[in-house]
């Protein structure tokens, strides 16, 4: 009886260590799952979180160039469902990779619950001039510096040119004349002339911004404090200016980045799509200009509220940040500044238009320059239309409740599609959801 | 002698009692050891989350200001917040449609499948069930793409009338696209509960029924379906608390369509992206507890009201 007590007891404390044993393993910081293979074994590893498609590619090279460190990379989703994982690590305190890839928008979202590391003591100012002053803003909050840029998303019209042939366009340089032709090929019968997605807010958000709006202003000095500015007239004049695009049926109001959406580009449903730099590359992926449909599309700049003083604008661009549940913040660091900084990662980021790369060596390169964009049938497309833009592009000052701003923008998008407030009253109540959020979060909202 | 025995007496008694305690105590030991695994298993996932995410729910976490002691603030704020009032609403306005349907679907394949005896019986009733089988996600998923205007059938059965197909993710018709795939989903399942429970009727009552003359159609009215009203109710409390929380269909159509879908259609996803979306697990275990408030009503008084027909509730 004794010795069946003794052993049922040690059986349920055995299963009790069990249970505690599965809770405390797993996570990002666990270098033995790793999607590439490290052959350098005897030298340190971080682990790191990225989507890019070639990413693959990206850390091989790194690894097999560099001496000091390697990458041990897995993709855990793209966008949003990375961004839930990291946030829950960092809730939890723990299960966050040495490196991840964020895009540029979430950075003060990330950095303000301290779950960022500033990199500018890790031997920064050697890689310093790699990049454009505006690439640096972007990744800044303050003078600190919270990723290595990797690539930008200037926007631009990709259009189709089987359509604009067909009904005699041209493409418009301006939004009223972007009506204008979506009108023109609505009487004559045509497709949709764009698309107004309920679930890609960052770019009503760029839209806005070119028109003259500033959302936020924070400066981290006064953290406690942030200026929330969602309902100013340039704010509700884009949402007007959309919400009667749609009023009109002259664009869709379908959900972007669904295979819905991919097959209507590639039924020809949609005439323009206003999207950034690394779009060509997604909709390759996505099997978009392919066989009969190969060399139908083009790109033109971004249609201007005013066009004689043009405002360019970005959309998504990304970057690479070391966290602060790291323990080994400098080696993550130099991964930062070597990844997808070689030459050869970088040309087949950019020859696939993967990336928009912001690394001033493929920048100035002049093979990049006069690229004959495939996809755009041969246009040279970042000379004539991505470098200027992502030239003039000024950089934003993005919001440390960047998820909560997007999923109130998305619901108010939605609202105003299915025709029941006005884009006006869309920003009203956006400024005011917004507004209270930010409160309750313990914000004074000037 | 006597005093032997008088003095023996008390000591036997105590003897046994001592020995007979000895064996309860040992009995209970064993009770235990074998009730162990399963408490110790209860304990760490039921018992102590629900403890833990109680415990979240009465503290607020701030970006700026850190975590502080709220009592019950959160839950004040959750039965005042817009969206989970709205995602509460839907869930209670769903669960008023889709239960009803639901059973009577499942009601009417199993008096049908009791009714008719052919080869094809066995056959209906497993093609009925197998929508049960198949992983919600994979049903969401799959009736997202059947829903697809561009690719999806319905344009092409719409097309053969020159009509143009409804679109079932839009914000005007999600509530059917939804109520579509939960009683495909789930109608099969309920349909064998109902089904067993028609095949444990004594045959001998419909004989009788039958000599007094009842036809078909009043032997399923007046005997099988007061025969399996116990059956019925169970169902009713099982589907009910299923469509409270609502959770899996519409946050996997949310992929194809988060316009119409908002993070806070239900009072699940919105638990779910407080929690994951915005580090907000305080809030969001409040609202976890207030769904669960709702549930335990809803439930509690549907049992209430059914108290003199049910029987394994």
């Amino acid at each position: 009886m004794k010795t069946t007590r003794i052993l049922a007891t040690v059986a349920m404390l055995a299963a009790a260590s069990g249970l505690v044993a599965c809770s405390s393993d797993g996570g990002g910081s666990d270098a033995s799952n790793c999607t590439n293979t490290i052959t350098k074994q005897d030298l340190p590893v971080v682990t790191m979180w990225a989507w890019y498609p070639n990413m693959q590619l990206v850390v091989d090279n790194f690894n097999k160039l560099n001496d000091e460190v390697q990458v041990c990379w897995t993709n855990v989703g793209q966008g949003g469902d990375q961004y839930d994982k990291f946030q829950t690590a960092i809730s939890a305190g723990t299960g966050a990779p040495d490196l991840v890839m964020v895009e540029m928008d979430r950075i003060p979202t990330f950095q303000i619950q301290n779950a960022l590391v500033d990199i500018s003591g890790y031997g920064l100012d050697a890689v310093r001039a790699n990049y454009g002053e505006g690439a640096w803003k972007d990744v800044s909050v303050g003078d600190a510096v919270y990723g290595v840029p990797v690539d930008g998303g200037p926007l631009a019209m990709i259009y189709r040119k089987d359509i604009f042939d067909k009904y005699g366009i041209t493409p418009p340089k301006t939004w009223a004349e972007y009506e204008q032709a979506a009108q023109k090929v609505k009487d004559a019968g045509g497709p949709l002339f764009g698309d107004l997605g309920a679930n890609v807010p960052a770019l009503m958000m760029a839209l806005q911004i070119q028109k003259g709006a500033a959302p936020f202003t924070y400066d981290p000095a006064q953290p406690e404090s942030i200026g929330v500015r969602l309902n100013d007239q340039a704010s509700k004049d884009v949402l007007e200016y959309w919400g009667g695009l749609v009023r009109k049926g002259l664009v869709g109001t379908q959900d972007q980045f669904t295979p819905e959406y991919i097959s209507g580009v590639i039924n020809g449903n949609y005439a323009t799509y206003i999207s950034a730099a690394w779009a060509p590359g997604y909709l390759t992926g996505a099997g978009v200009g392919q066989g009969q449909d190969t060399g139908t599309f083009a790109v033109a700049p971004l249609p201007q509220w005013d066009p004689n003083n043009p405002v360019q604008v970005n959309w998504g661009g990304s970057a690479f940040s070391v966290t602060s549940q790291s323990k080994k913040p400098e080696l993550a660091a130099k991964a930062a500044y070597g990844l997808y900084a070689d030459e050869e990662s970088l040309t087949d980021g950019w020859t696939n238009q993967i990336i928009f790369p912001l690394n001033l060596t493929a920048l100035n390169n002049p093979e990049f320059v006069d690229l004959k964009v495939a996809f755009f049938d041969g246009q040279q497309a970042n000379k004539d239309v991505y470098v200027p833009a992502a030239n003039a592009y000024q950089g934003v000052v993005y919001s440390p409740f960047g998820q909560y701003y997007f999923d109130a923008m998305t619901k108010q998008i939605s609202a105003m599609s299915a025709g029941s407030i006005t884009g006006s009253q869309a920003a009203d109540r956006l400024q005011e959801d917004v507004t209270k959020h930010a409160t309750e979060q313990g914000f004074t909202v000037r | 002698m006597t005093s032997l025995i008088e003095k023996h007496a008390p000591r036997t008694h105590d003897e046994k009692h001592r020995i007979r305690s000895k064996v309860q105590r040992r009995e209970h030991l064993t009770g235990w050891l074998f009730v162990g695994p399963f408490g110790v298993v209860f304990l760490a996932f039921l018992i102590a989350p629900l403890a833990y995410a109680l415990y979240l729910s009465l503290f607020q976490k701030k970006l700026i200001g850190g975590t502080s002691f709220v009592l019950f603030d959160n839950y004040v704020k959750a039965f005042t917040d817009p969206s989970f009032l709205s995602g509460a609403w839907f869930v209670v306005r769903f669960a008023l449609i889709a239960i009803p349907v639901q059973i009577a679907v499942a009601l009417a394949m199993a008096l049908i499948l009791d009714a008719v005896t052919s080869l094809f019986t066995r056959f209906s009733r497993l093609m009925i069930f197998l929508p049960y089988a198949i992983p919600t996600v994979i049903g969401a998923v799959m009736w997202g793409f059947l829903y697809s205007r561009s690719f999806g059938p319905l344009s092409d059965v719409f097309g053969l009338f020159g009509a143009t197909a409804p679109d079932f993710l839009s914000s005007n018709l999600i509530f059917y696209g939804l109520l579509n795939i939960v009683t495909w989903q789930w109608a099969g399942y309920y349909m064998i509960i109902l089904y067993a429970a028609l095949q444990g009727i004594d045959p001998t009552l419909y004989e009788a029924a039958r000599m007094d003359g009842a036809g078909r159609w009043q032997v399923a009215r007046r005997i099988k379906i007061p025969l399996i009203a116990p059956a019925l109710i169970l169902i009713l409390v099982f589907s009910l608390i299923g469509t409270l929380q609502f959770f899996n269909e519409p946050q996997f159509l949310r992929y194809l369509a988060a316009g119409t879908i908002g993070s806070d259609f239900t009072p699940n996803m919105y638990a779910y992206q407080q929690a994951f979306g915005l580090a907000n697990f305080n809030y969001g275990s409040a609202i976890s507890f207030a769904l669960g408030g709702l549930v335990f009503i809803c439930v509690y008084a549907f049992l209430f009201f059914t108290r003199k027909r049910r029987s394994f509730l």
